[in-house]
This record gives C-alpha cells, sequence and structure tokens, in this order.
C-alpha cells in the first residue's frame, strides 16, 4: 500500500468523521493560533520599543543624575539627586575633553499648567539649549527653534509640541500667539514635528520647549539641576569611545570613583535591551501557556485516536483478513492523526494571522506576523499529530485480526 | 462431479496434517483443535460443518491464515504456512484466501466498488488496474450497475455479493466463507448458495463452513467437526476420506 493511497484513505476516514475531527483539531487550533498571536504580540511589542527609543535620537547618551547600582536600584531619587548642572554639560562638550562627543543638549524638566486664553493644559516644560532638535532627531513642522541670542537672556518663547500644540490651539497656527505658564507669558515661536515614536500618545510630543534659562527662571531654582543630559557621539563607532569620555569627564569634574558614580550613563541598546527583556518575559510566559494548549491538543489527538481504534476493531480487522500488514495499519492510523494535526495547525495559523490582522485596532497594540513562528507552529503540529498518534497507531497495528473481526 | 482425483493430476490446495491448537485462558489450557488431518484440492466445493465449540470457528481462523496452529503442519497452495509471522501471513492472506464473513464486513463509508478494490490495494495494484479489476468482479456477481453505491444503499444478498466479488477479486486460491448466508433470508441466501454454485462450477476452490446441514448440503463434500476432531469427511460419491 502506496503513501498516496493511504493517505486517502485516512483523509476519508477523517472526512467520514467531520465532527469528531473537528473537535480533536480544535486544541491544536487554538494552541497553533495562540502560540502565532503571542510571538507576533512579542515581536509587535518589542518593533514598538525600539522605534521609541530610535526616535529619540540618534548615537544617543543619555547621562542621568543618581547611580544604578543594579541589585539595590538607584542611588538617590531622580530628581533628588541634582548631581548634573550646566558646567558638567559645557565640560562634555568641550571637544578636548571629549573629542567623540558631536553636541550636548543638556535638559531640565518640570510639570506645569499652560494656558492658551481660556484652555488650560498640564504638560511637561523641558529647559534646554539650541542643540537640542539636533540631538534629539527632532523638526519643527512650523516656526523655528529659539535662538542663542534668546538662551543667553532667557527670553520668553516656547516652542510646542504637535499634542500640546493642538491641546491649547485647536484651531488657527500657535506661532506667533501666546501662552502662560507659571504667571509667566510666553510667546509661541514653533511647533514640533511628532516624534517618530510608534505609540499615539507618546509623552515626546507633548511638551513645551523652552530655552533652560527661562526654565530655572519659570521654576525659581536657584541651581542648574538637570534632569539629564542628551549626549550625541560623532558616529554608532565612536558612540563606546564617547561614552568613555564622557563617563571620564564626569568623574572627574564630580570627584567621584568608578565604582560609586553620583551619575548613570545609559545607551540607547541598554534602553533598548532594559525595556525588551520585560517584554521578552512576557512573551515567554505567554508562549509557555500556548504550549501547554498545544500539549494539552496532542493529548486529544492521542485519546481521539485510541477511541477511533477502539470504534474501528473491525474494519482494521477486515483489512488485516483482507491482506493488510501490521505496518500499514500502523501507518494508516499515523497519516491519520498527522492529518489531523496538520489540519489543526493549518486551520490555528490561519486564525492567527486573521487575529494578527484585526487584534491591533481592538488593543491598540502593534502584532507582528512572523514567518519562521508560523513555520515552526505547523512543523509543531504535524510533530504533535505523529507523536501523539504513534501509540493510537500500534495498538492498532498490534490488534490480532480474529479478535479484531470477532468483536461485535 | 470428479472431485476424487489423485494427487498426481490435481494440485491440492489445504493440506493440514496433525493440527493442534490450545488457547490457554488463564490456568486452564483449552484444546480447540486435537490433530486434525484435512486435504482439499484445487477446484473442490467443501463444507465444514459442526456445532458451535466444535472447533469450527478456529479450524476456519487456521484455514484462513488468521492464526497459526500450536502444533502439526499447514501447507497452502504449496507452501508451509504453519510457522510464519503475522506480516507474511498478511501477504498469504491477501494472495490465497477470498473471505466472505457472516456479517459482510464492507466498508460502510466505501462504495462498493471501492469496497471491492480494498484488497488489491495492499496488493499494491495500482488505481486504474484496481478499478478495472473490481469492476469486472462486480460484474461477476451481476451487480456491475451497483458499483456506485455504499453498501447501505443496498440489500443484504446485495452486500454479500459484493463481498464475494472482493473474495474474488485478487483471483485467490480458495474462497473461504464464514457462515456466508448466517444474515440473509432465505431468498438472498439461496441467491448467494447458487452463486458459489456457479463460482465452483468455473473451476473455483470454496470452502464453506456453517452449522447448517442444509446450507453444508450444497457443497461436493462435508466434512463434520466435533469437539475438535473430524468425525466424517465424506464426499458426494460416498467417499471417506
Amino acid at each position: 500500500m502506496n503513501w498516496l493511497e493511504t493517505l486517502r484513505t485516512a483523509a476519508d476516514a477523517v472526512r467520514s468523521h467531520r465532527l469528531r475531527s473537528l473537535l480533536t483539531m480544535l486544541g491544536i487550533v487554538i494552541g497553533i493560533s495562540s502560540v502565532v498571536l503571542t510571538v507576533g504580540l512579542g515581536l509587535g511589542a518589542q518593533d514598538k520599543v525600539r522605534s521609541q527609543i530610535d526616535a529619540l535620537g540618534s548615537n544617543l547618551l543619555i547621562v542621568s543624575p543618581g547611580s544604578s547600582t543594579g541589585s539595590s536600584g538607584v542611588r538617590g531619587g531622580f530628581g533628588s539627586a541634582s548631581s548634573l548642572t550646566l558646567a558638567d554639560a559645557d565640560a562634555i562638550a568641550d571637544s578636548t575633553v571629549a573629542p567623540d562627543v558631536a553636541q550636548v543638549a543638556p535638559t531640565t524638566s518640570a510639570s506645569s499648567a499652560l494656558a492658551a486664553g481660556t484652555t488650560n493644559w498640564t504638560s511637561r516644560i523641558v529647559g534646554t539649549t539650541t542643540t537640542w532638535p539636533q540631538v534629539r532627531a527632532r523638526t519643527l513642522t512650523s516656526g523655528r527653534f529659539f535662538t542663542a541670542a534668546e538662551l543667553a537672556s532667557g527670553a520668553n518663547v516656547v516652542v510646542l509640541g504637535p499634542d500640546t500644540a493642538n491641546e491649547l490651539f485647536s484651531r488657527g497656527n500657535p506661532v506667533g500667539q501666546t501662552i502662560t505658564a507659571d504667571g509667566t507669558t510666553l510667546t509661541v515661536i514653533g511647533v514640533l514635528a511628532e516624534s517618530g515614536a510608534t505609540s499615539t500618545t507618546s509623552s515626546e510630543d507633548d511638551l513645551a520647549v523652552v530655552p533652560i534659562t527661562t526654565a530655572q527662571r519659570l521654576s525659581g531654582a536657584t541651581s542648574t539641576a538637570l534632569a539629564s543630559l542628551y549626549v550625541e557621539a560623532r558616529s554608532a563607532g565612536s558612540l563606546s569611545a564617547a561614552y568613555q569620555e564622557v563617563n571620564a569627564a564626569l568623574l572627574t569634574s564630580h570627584d567621584s570613583t568608578s565604582s560609586s558614580p553620583d551619575f548613570s550613563i545609559a545607551t540607547q541598546d541598554a534602553l533598548l535591551s532594559t525595556a525588551n527583556s520585560t517584554n521578552k518575559t512576557m512573551t515567554i510566559l505567554l508562549a509557555g501557556i500556548a504550549a501547554i494548549s498545544l500539549l494539552v491538543g496532542g493529548i486529544g489527538v492521542m485519546n481521539i485516536m485510541l477511541v477511533s481504534v477502539t470504534e474501528r476493531v473491525r474494519e482494521i480487522g477486515l483489512r488485516k483478513a483482507l491482506g493488510a500488514t501490521p505496518s500499514a495499519i500502523r501507518r494508516q492510523f499515523l497519516i491519520e492523526a498527522s492529518l489531523l494535526g496538520v489540519s489543526g495547525g493549518v486551520i490555528g495559523a490561519v486564525i492567527g494571522v486573521v487575529g494578527a490582522v484585526i487584534l491591533p485596532s481592538v488593543i491598540n497594540q502593534p502584532v507582528s506576523i512572523s514567518a519562521p513562528a508560523i513555520l515552526a507552529a505547523l512543523g509543531v503540529a504535524l510533530g504533535l499529530g505523529v507523536g501523539f498518534g504513534v501509540y493510537p497507531a500500534s495498538r492498532a497495528a498490534r490488534l490480532t485480526p480474529i479478535d479484531a473481526l470477532r468483536s461485535e | 462431479m470428479s472431485t476424487v482425483l489423485s494427487a498426481t493430476t490435481v494440485r491440492t490446495i489445504i493440506d493440514l496434517t496433525a493440527v493442534r491448537k490450545t488457547y490457554a485462558t488463564g490456568a486452564i489450557a483449552v484444546e480447540a483443535l486435537r490433530g486434525i488431518d484435512v486435504r482439499i484440492a484445487e477446484g473442490e466445493y467443501v463444507a465444514i460443518i459442526g456445532p458451535s465449540g466444535s472447533g469450527k470457528s478456529t479450524l476456519m481462523h487456521i484455514l484462513g491464515c488468521l492464526d497459526v496452529p500450536t502444533e502439526g503442519r499447514y501447507e497452502l497452495a504449496g507452501r508451509d504456512v504453519s510457522d510464519l509471522a503475522e506480516a507474511e501471513l498478511a501477504h498469504i492472506r491477501n494472495r490465497e484466501i477470498g473471505f466472505v464473513f457472516q456479517q459482510f464486513n464492507l466498508l460502510p463509508d466505501l462504495t462498493a466498488l471501492r469496497n471491492v478494490a480494498l484488497p488489491l490495494v495492499y496488493a499494491g495494484v495500482g488505481a486504474a488496474e484496481r478499478e478495472q479489476r473490481a469492476l469486472r468482479a462486480l460484474d461477476r456477481v451481476g451487480l456491475s450497475d451497483r458499483a456506485q453505491h455504499r453498501p447501505g444503499e443496498l440489500s443484504g444478498g446485495q452486500q454479500q455479493r459484493v463481498a464475494v466479488a472482493r473474495a474474488l477479486v485478487t483471483e485467490p486460491s480458495m474462497i473461504l466463507a464464514d457462515e456466508p448466508t448466517g444474515n440473509l433470508d432465505s431468498v438472498a441466501s439461496a441467491d448467494v448458495l447458487a452463486l458459489f454454485r456457479e463460482l465452483h462450477d468455473a473451476g473455483r476452490t470454496i470452502v464453506l463452513i456453517t452449522h447448517e446441514n442444509d446450507i453444508a448440503a450444497q457443497a461436493d463434500r462435508v466434512i463434520t467437526i466435533l469437539d475438535g476432531e473430524i468425525k466424517s469427511g465424506t464426499s458426494r460419491s460416498g467417499e471417506v476420506t
């Protein structure tokens, strides 16, 4: 009996018990579709994080006050430590101290209530220098960024993020209009373009950028404590050199040791891997659940195949009487089980792909369709069918034709 | 009928010598066959008759290569089959024996044609030739117009005739019919028995197993089995073997 004939026999058997075959496949369908979806969700989340972090700028180092000390968390509160100053920014920007640093953008950050006429909106006021747009890879849709002169004089000008501009000025061009922040009137001179981040509600789009001198006056701060320093390296290749230079420069100026620095430097890669490690945990957890449901599905196939063998004892006996060898019978049931597995896998993969297309619009999460994951899932489905079909198949093959024919 | 012929001119299909079959059920060993000697020549129409529990079914299983004897020798169409492994027995069954069962044993999901072709599938015959031969076998039993019907759409007598066609399709050395009329009314029974007679006249070897005397009487020779032993083996000419 050749394989094609066996396949046809198996297909007949699957077809003639449609409902049962469908129920048998259900476990595998659910398992495979959830594998495709969870892997898609995990990859989608990783892509999202990557695009958000890429949107921060390129070849970027982010220096924050306080130090991360690994296991015990952050030493000194983020913001309570005031270890970064404008002097640090100037030191790093010095090309003799740090030749691999292209530009530095120091930033302060404070939450503030903004008002335009009768419209109120609470946003983040970011004080920075003229290098900010370039370091952070931001462009403007209208107006201009503030100038060095405005920075030096602490002019009352503001560049709004696109979301902030929308909230405060629902219609009309905000450029040239005024807003008030903490009692000070600021003139809007420009509006930022949306950041490249895929998320529609990124805080990178809801902010008001002012000269750092103006920000200090607004907050009434006497010190020049910075929220962070954005450092752009000259190229991707000089990123690690820039990291070393910034680290050395800050250690020297802060008079601290490398074992207990009062600042921390993060690269985009470091941010990415931190963010992805949580995603990965979730993905592994979900994939684990999906794998368990696949296992249960496989056991379901075995269960039904065993029932099927018991139910078809007469058929097996007859086939044997007519000349089917034990291996022909084994093959028939094995192929039947594989067929159930593969059919379940294909249906599951289709549902998974359809889900991956529909889901993003429902839960506002990107879902990637991963071809390797789908192929692997189909392979697993086939493997499940074969694996869990072996025992029922060999039970069928072992039946003696007499016992099989005798049962009535 | 010239059924008694010397072995030199007619081939012996079945040659059982001192065949014993013992079943071990728990601690008790049941002797189902206690030394059976049977010789059946090519072209014979033999009935094996015996009440239930006589060992008739066991004998049928051994004759049909569905089981092997515990002791003794069985030669089928010149080949010793008393000690073969299951896969080899399957090949022997496929080539040498055409089974007809009391329950018809047709697969309900297959058409009559595909049911008849089933033994050819296991013989490794290609699809086109299978169909041709199955059609011919169906034609032989007068059911070529029912080729595409499923067993459920056929009467009992028609189903049994499909089963006979299936037994014929591989051109086996013998047809082994186990209570072939047990599930049929008298009209269908007569129909099937007439078919056997026809096949016998065309030169087929037929072994009919039954517990009814009037069915056995259709054969040329009746072998009576009782308590695992042969009580009488007569031919129509009256000779006792």
